[in-house]
């Protein structure tokens, strides 16, 4: 748990404050390294065979001839990668079955999904890697596929594992099937809650699987030696994740395993998990060379997770007064081909902003022929929230109230919980939801054509596993190393935070994200965590510096530690006759008195707490050709405290905007045989600058009391209500009711002509 | 196979490549000339990473042969600053925090740049339309946008 119990801050030098990113200089001349700007001398580029079928037995993989070819230096297979047997249950809320991720990485005795990996060849070019895929001869028996996950949990559907049997219904299945789970919360008794309703809203909805759509496709080096000793470059979320499940997977000793986290372009949840890295330190081990490894922005959509598409219900009532009596929801998310989807995190985030009585989730934890879902950005909340929130407008409109009116009147209090049983602290929802209501935004009048959306989004933040090191050099800079990839301003708020508790200016701190030889395990960038929990470690390793210098100062003094203090950069004593010692010259002492001073901290930080993101936004309708565009959007969010505004306000708007494409364009589309048919940025539509307006902010600052600056963490939660804020305003906009997304202009128009409720 | 030699200009300096008859500008500057500051996320056109300005127009440098640029001046973002200098883009794109991840922010700048270079005095609208080749996942474009505008206010204000 934390160490730091002191109550939250409110005077500060640097927290709060816009300054400039430690990360800028390098990113904005092309000097910061990415997964592909590695080079090593020797090095073989690798590149891997997918399938083409959605779902088919392996009958053979012949690669003779591509070994044969010259230039090609090794190949691998499912036979290069060790196998190991399945988890059993009880099942935590992570699924991680090296028996379903090995499979992943390279299809074993069948083909699941178009895309997956079934052979990979090492080669002195790229030019000769692609020639010799397409001598590697695979006999496939093409076997029935099935894409959508309310299909694929019906009997009689393609079963995609047959020793898969269904986890959490009674009695225990006796035949397997698609489905891995079905969980389910709640509270109170529905039938009676909805004898209390005088309206009822009864809903269905689907949503595609959108991926993430980093720019930067994974990419990787990775070299080993004679000794069995590893060394990866990759782009990722996690590299201490990455030597985990490499070390598991291939069954080494996780020490010879070193990662090194590249500079990352963008990751959302997508790159928290491995692809490449086993099969490329296989072919680096055949060969004695360098091995690098580099994804197609194809191989990026046909290989890599996307988030869950699904399929859900809703029913929801209330009372005349908005008062909402009983509510359920329940949703089918699609797994891709192996289990493991963010069911429980869908069931807690339907209704976890209200207070109703009684209410009860369930999801479906389902696998389909698509590639295995991977996390994207709050995982399995925005589907359920899209559910919830376009139910809960619906009834407001019914009994004609206001939209926000109804959310302040079921909104969650301090000391409440969320539906999956955590009970909240300090929240900021009133906060959020007064905001919202009285902003310029939901005074203005609309436009003709135009329509306004509200929705509330919820998100339940991690803390979890950080390893810190602070170093003090001598000339009084500070070295802070953190075990997390910055994929969101992370370098800068660490600065912040440690600039802040040393009191001294924030070059003084230079921030970096160490190896994993380097430091004590470090869980994901992912979640919300980062400046949370990372944050934690750094302020301990500060603070742990600072009690060497204060220390330090007592010696050099010859007066009790216990009458020095730190203020300001510097110790001082209330004592008369000593003159205040600075950092820098308490750091140049200290190889002479004593020796080098360092502070480490490795923690599992708890009490990140809830935070809500409310979105008002205009659309405007072209009834001609259905085409939407968001005309004016803002984000009301509580982030505890804004650390970095600047960065805190991009997160806002980045996934605001995310949310815009989720809602409006972004689908896979694959053909009856089940290959995708949009695997590349022209026809897998995300928004582009011409597609969005400005995305106004307001950063709500309800400080979160287990933290010494108020950190929530504010990554996931603007993504939670924005596809359904986007869907309301076009329901509004053209007065029909949607039934799935993304709203895209065929769509829309079908459903202005009245020719389906956007089904 | 055999190769092409090339004569171009970067940045001001004349280089000398080899390249086969289907390796595009991307492929010579990352992999031969190790200029990685050009970022690579589609290969097709799509995402506008690998955005360098050839003969004064801003062009997808996966969709441009190398063998085409015997004679060519490339502008590229490591060329983009005087020195130590920052452009005054890349100062703006600072100040306005308009990146996140980064990987985009190359091919965004010298994109801006091209469009500044031609229309020192766009409108919110003509920026947004001019970066709609590029694409960010991270920032929603806001503070691209304003960053942007932002730069062109001070080059004019400098230049008159």
């Amino acid at each position: 748990m934390n160490e730091i119990k002191d109550a939250p801050k409110t005077n500060f030098k640097w927290v709060g404050h816009r300054t400039r990113r430690p990360d800028g200089p390098d990113k904005v001349t092309g000097r910061a390294r990415y997964g592909d700007d590695m080079v090593l001398p020797g090095m073989l580029i690798g590149k891997v065979l997918r399938s083409p079928h959605a779902h088919a037995k392996i009958l053979s993989i012949d690669t003779s001839k591509a070994e044969k070819l010259k230039g090609v230096k090794a190949v691998v297979t499912h036979k290069d990668i060790p196998d190991h047997p399945t988890i059993q249950p009880p099942y935590g809320p992570m699924i991680s079955d090296m028996h379903d991720v090995s499979r992943n990485v390279m299809a074993r005795e069948k083909v699941l999904y178009d895309g997956h990996p079934v052979a990979a060849v090492a080669a002195t070019s790229e030019r000769i890697a692609r020639q010799a895929l397409k001598l590697i001869k695979v006999e496939y028996k093409v076997l029935p596929h099935v894409m959508d996950p309310y299909d694929a949990a019906q009997p009689g559907a393609p079963v995609l594992h047959d020793d898969l049997f269904t986890h959490g219904i009674k009695p225990a299945p006796k035949k397997p099937s698609n489905v891995f789970r079905v969980v389910s919360t709640g509270r109170g008794d529905l039938e009676k809650g909805f004898a209390k309703a005088d309206v009822i809203v009864e809903r269905e909805f689907r949503t595609q699987p959108v991926h993430q759509g980093y720019i930067e496709p994974q990419a990787l080096v990775v070299t080993t030696s004679e000794d069995g000793a590893v060394e990866i470059w990759t782009t990722t979320q996690g590299h201490f994740v990455i030597r985990a499940l490499c070390a598991r997977i291939l069954k080494m000793d996780m020490a010879k395993i070193r990662v090194t986290a590249s500079e990352i372009g963008g990751g959302f949840g997508g790159k928290n998990n491995i692809y490449a890295e086993p099969v490329a330190i296989r072919l680096s081990q055949k060969t004695g060379r360098p091995v690098r490894m580099v994804m197609t922005r194809r191989e990026v959509f046909r290989g890599t997770g996307p988030a869950s598409g699904t399929y859900s219900t809703i029913k929801m009532g209330a009372k005349k007064d908005g008062t909402i009596t009983a509510a359920e929801g329940v949703i089918y998310n699609q797994a891709g081909a192996f289990k493991g989807s963010p069911v429980m995190r869908s069931i807690d985030s339907f209704f976890s902003s209200y207070t109703i009585p009684n209410a009860k989730t369930t999801a479906y934890d389902v696998c389909v022929n698509r590639p295995k879902v991977a996390a994207y950005r709050a995982p399995g909340a925005p589907m359920a929230c899209l559910a919830a929130e376009m139910a809960i407008n619906e009834l407001a409109e019914k009994i004609g109230m206001d939209p926000i009116d109804m959310r302040m009147k079921n909104a969650v209090q301090d000391g409440g919980q969320s539906l999956a049983g955590v009970k909240y602290g300090r929240i900021g929802l009133n906060e959020v939801l007064t905001r919202a209501k009285n902003s310029v935004h939901y005074k203005s009048k609309l436009g003709p054509n135009q329509g306004r959306g509200f929705a509330l989004g919820y998100w339940m933040h991690g803390g979890g596993l950080s390893s810190v090191s602070a170093n003090l050099l001598d000339d009084g800079t500070v070295a802070i190393a953190t075990g997390n990839p910055d994929i969101g301003g992370s370098r800068s708020s660490m600065r912040v935070m440690a600039a802040e508790e040393l009191g001294v200016e924030l070059e003084t701190i230079k921030p970096i994200v160490a190896d994993t030889g380097s430091m004590g395990y470090s869980h994901l960038t992912a979640g919300s965590r980062t400046t949370f929990a990372t944050g934690l470690a750094v302020i301990n390793s500060v603070r742990e510096i600072i009690e060497k210098l204060r220390a330090l100062a007592a010696k050099k003094w010859e007066i009790p530690v216990e009458d020095v203090t730190w203020e300001a950069g510097q110790a001082v004593t209330q004592r008369s006759g000593f003159e205040a010692l600075t950092l820098k010259q308490l750091a140049g002492m200290a190889t002479k008195m004593g020796g080098p001073i360092a502070g480490h901290s490795e923690i599992n930080a708890g009490g990140a707490g809830a935070a809500f993101s409310a979105q008002i936004v205009d659309v405007e309708v072209d009834p001609e050709t259905g085409f939407v565009s968001p005309t004016r959007y803002t984000v009301i969010q509580d982030v505890g405290r804004a650390i970095s505004p600047d960065y805190v306000e991009g997160q806002m708007q980045g996934g605001a905007v995310q949310g815009i494409g989720w809602a409006l364009n972004e689908e896979y589309i694959y053909d009856d045989k089940g290959r995708l048919q949009n695997a590349g940025f022209l026809d897998y539509r995300m928004p582009v600058a011409s597609d969005v307006p400005m995305i106004d902010t307001i950063v709500v600052e309800v400080p979160n009391p287990n933290h010494p600056y108020g950190v929530r963490g504010v990554g996931e939660p603007p993504i939670v209500p924005a596809p359904a804020a986007v869907a309301n305003a076009v329901e509004n906009a053209i007065g029909v009711k949607a039934a799935s997304l993304p709203l895209s202009p065929p769509k829309v128009l079908a459903m202005i002509e009245g020719k389906s409720g956007g089904d | 196979m055999s190769k092409h030699l090339v004569t171009a200009t970067i940045n001001g300096d004349e280089v000398d490549f080899t390249c086969h008859a289907d390796q595009t500008l991307l492929e010579v500057l990352r992999e031969d000339l190790q200029m990685t500051g050009t970022k690579n996320g589609c290969g097709s056109g799509d995402c506008g990473a690998c955005t360098v300005i050839l003969n004064g127009r801003p062009v997808n440098a996966c969709l441009v042969l190398g063998a085409e640029l015997d004679g060519a001046k490339i502008e590229t973002i490591e060329g983009m600053g005087k020195g130590n200098e920052l452009h005054p883009l890349q100062q703006k794109f600072l100040d306005h925090a308009a990146l996140q991840c980064g990987i985009c922010t190359p091919g965004f700048l010298t994109m801006a740049k091209a469009l500044l270079d031609r229309n020192p005095d766009p409108t919110e609208t003509e920026v947004r339309f001019a970066l709609a080749g590029n694409l960010c996942r991270c920032t929603g474009y806001d503070k691209i946008v304003r960053a942007v505008i932002d730069a062109a206010a001070d080059m004019r204000a400098n230049q008159s």
